[in-house]
């Protein structure tokens, strides 16, 4: 389980994160929400140790993130951020047992095999596994480190807009993927997403976040309802009711 | 991750092969009767200094790419080794001659030593913590930097007191052919200690090739193997200066040419083919400037000028990206 206590962060003298406290559910899709700015990705890096807070401590498993050992934190949870363009030479195999170095510290094992081809397996991306990653167009990309993440087989992935320029087809697999794994390996993943249609749909779970101050949390359900939508978006949004979930309308 | 040595097997072989053949013709090849005894031991010093040299700038600039997640940059490139020249002249300026000569050369060595590996350590995380992401910037710095510290050991050279100046002057500017043979034992010995230090943690700066996040994602120490390699590339840096003073642009010439020749991210691979390249790149320099240009060019002019081109392509092919 893994909890925050009054989390704050400083960047000089700017607040972008005041006082978040909250208990996170497990075995979940859990998406974090908000318009650009709210700390949605700040929150996310605190938790995962990318960054530290400014004041707070974050809480995995009974244990503050300051007092893991970082190779084995890694082994529990991981983060994939957006990734940038390397100039490496790495094929997609190789970027994906790379998801395995916390368990084996570059020594290839057969149960490392196993966990990449199965990692590659459920991604879909085996018929790309020799192939160079700056060959790969992004969507494929982005698919192969998250085949890492689903290699290194922690019990926490934590997602910083995994949709990021993908187009709606790849972004439908992504969150499919994050239910499969869900269900079929009890993971519990955090995701920031910018759809709300994409929370309503695949999260179970919201977070949602406006200057810097966690204002709603609950289940999905809970959180889809005009009026917190419009408070946390600054904008008048309509809920309707399709097929039995929610679909926020804010074209106007 | 293992599947990647056998094909590079080859490369190897062919390299190794190559080092020998030059490192022999250069050995033997016109040697007269009468000079076998001056010119063999001559050559042989020269060797030993090539392979340190080639171990110190290849090692450290394959290791100082991987940290600062970049191709274009190297340690001389950042003006480490003007640094050096730097604090030499500052510590020969301030201690004078009469303290000197109670120092034997190698306190005054590890003297200067440590105060480049804190000064440089001190610089390079100040800039990579202040301005991590921009690389035109770090070019830009590491080359004012360069400047700075180069004008700065000229300004103190022309106002030290000229008996100090010449003391200073043999144990300054060394180059290939003007190896420094008291300081040999002791520089080797820094680069072995250094290169182990650092080839324990090839495995880690394998994963740090993919960038600061996704090495703490995977468990990476990543604030302490940085720290750790800025150091041992400081005592590199140094001890290489120290036995064949600078080389700006070696680094990037051998460091660029084995990137080309082993395309992998595997630092067990692309750190030897590194210093093997830097080996037959060394001596077929000083194979030309002996024997074709009688020495009217010196070494580091010649490879400063490859390498000098290498790193203007470099920064063109950066800017099309």
């Amino acid at each position: 389980m893994i909890s925050t206590e009054n989390i704050s962060k400083k960047y000089r003298s700017e607040l972008v994160l005041k006082g978040v406290s909250t208990i996170l559910p497990t075995g979940k899709i859990i998406a974090f929400i908000g318009s650009n700015g709210a700390g949605k990705s700040t929150l996310l890096n605190i938790i995962s140790r990318l960054i530290p807070p400014s004041e707070g401590s974050v809480v995995i498993d009974g244990k503050k993130t300051s007092l893991w050992n970082t190779g084995d934190l890694a082994k529990t949870l991981t983060i994939l951020g957006q990734s940038p363009q390397s100039e490496t030479r790495i094929t997609v195999k190789d970027l994906v047992s790379f998801g395995r170095f916390p368990h084996s510290n570059g020594e290839t094992t057969p149960d490392d095999e196993r966990a990449v081809a199965e990692a590659l397996n459920i991604t879909g991306i085996e018929t790309l596994k020799d192939r160079y990653i700056d060959e790969l167009s992004g969507g494929q990309r982005q698919m192969a480190y998250i085949a890492m993440s689903v290699a290194q087989d922690t019990k926490y992935i934590l997602l910083d807009e995994p949709l990021n320029n993908l187009d709606m087809g790849r972004s439908v697999k992504i969150m499919k993927l994050m239910q499969k794994l869900v269900k079929e390996k009890s993971k519990t993943i955090f995701v920031v997403v910018h759809d709300i249609n994409f929370v309503s749909f695949y999260a179970d779970y919201v977070l949602a976040l406006k200057d810097g101050i966690l204002k709603y949390q609950g289940e999905t359900e809970s959180i889809m309802r005009p009026e917190i939508l419009s408070d946390i978006y600054d904008i008048d949004i309509t809920v309707e009711n399709y097929r039995g979930k929610k679909i926020c309308i804010y074209y106007k | 991750m293992r599947s990647l040595k056998q094909p590079f097997f080859k490369t190897f072989f062919i390299l190794t092969a190559l080092a020998l053949c030059l490192g022999s013709a250069y050995l033997f090849a016109g040697l007269a009767e009468g000079s076998w005894n001056y010119n063999i031991a001559r050559r042989i010093n020269i060797l030993a200094a090539i392979a340190v040299t080639a171990v110190s700038v290849g090692l450290s600039s394959v290791v100082f790419q991987t940290i600062t997640s970049n191709h274009i940059l190297t340690p001389s490139i950042m003006g480490l080794d003007n640094l050096y020249v730097f604090i030499q002249t500052v510590v020969i300026y301030f201690l004078g001659t009469g303290e000197m000569e109670m120092m034997t050369r190698q306190n005054d060595f590890l003297l200067t030593l440590a105060i480049m590996t804190a000064a440089s350590t001190s610089i390079f995380i100040f800039m990579f913590k202040t301005n991590c992401a921009n690389v035109y910037f770090a070019v830009l710095a590491g080359l004012v930097f360069g400047i700075a510290f180069g004008g700065l050991s000229s300004f103190m050279q022309v106002i030290i007191d000229p008996s100090e100046f010449s003391i200073l002057e043999g144990r300054m500017f060394a180059s290939f052919n003007k190896i420094n043979l008291p300081l040999m034992g002791i520089s080797s010995l820094i680069v072995a200690l250094s290169s182990v230090w650092i080839a324990l943690d090839f495995k880690n700066l394998d994963v740090m090739t993919l960038g600061r996040a996704h090495s703490v994602a995977l468990g990476v120490n990543y604030e302490k193997i940085v720290l750790k390699t800025f150091v041992a590339v400081s005592l590199l840096t140094s001890a290489s200066t120290v036995l064949v003073g600078p080389v700006t642009f070696l680094g990037i010439l051998i460091v660029s040419i084995a990137r080309f020749i082993f395309p992998t991210y595997r630092h067990d691979i692309l750190v030897p083919g590194t210093i093997l390249v830097g080996i037959c790149a060394l001596i077929s320099g000083m194979l030309v400037t002996e024997r074709y240009l009688q020495f009217t060019v010196p070494l580091s002019v010649i490879i400063n000028f490859a390498g000098g081109i290498c790193f203007i392509y470099l920064v063109l092919k950066l800017k099309r990206i």
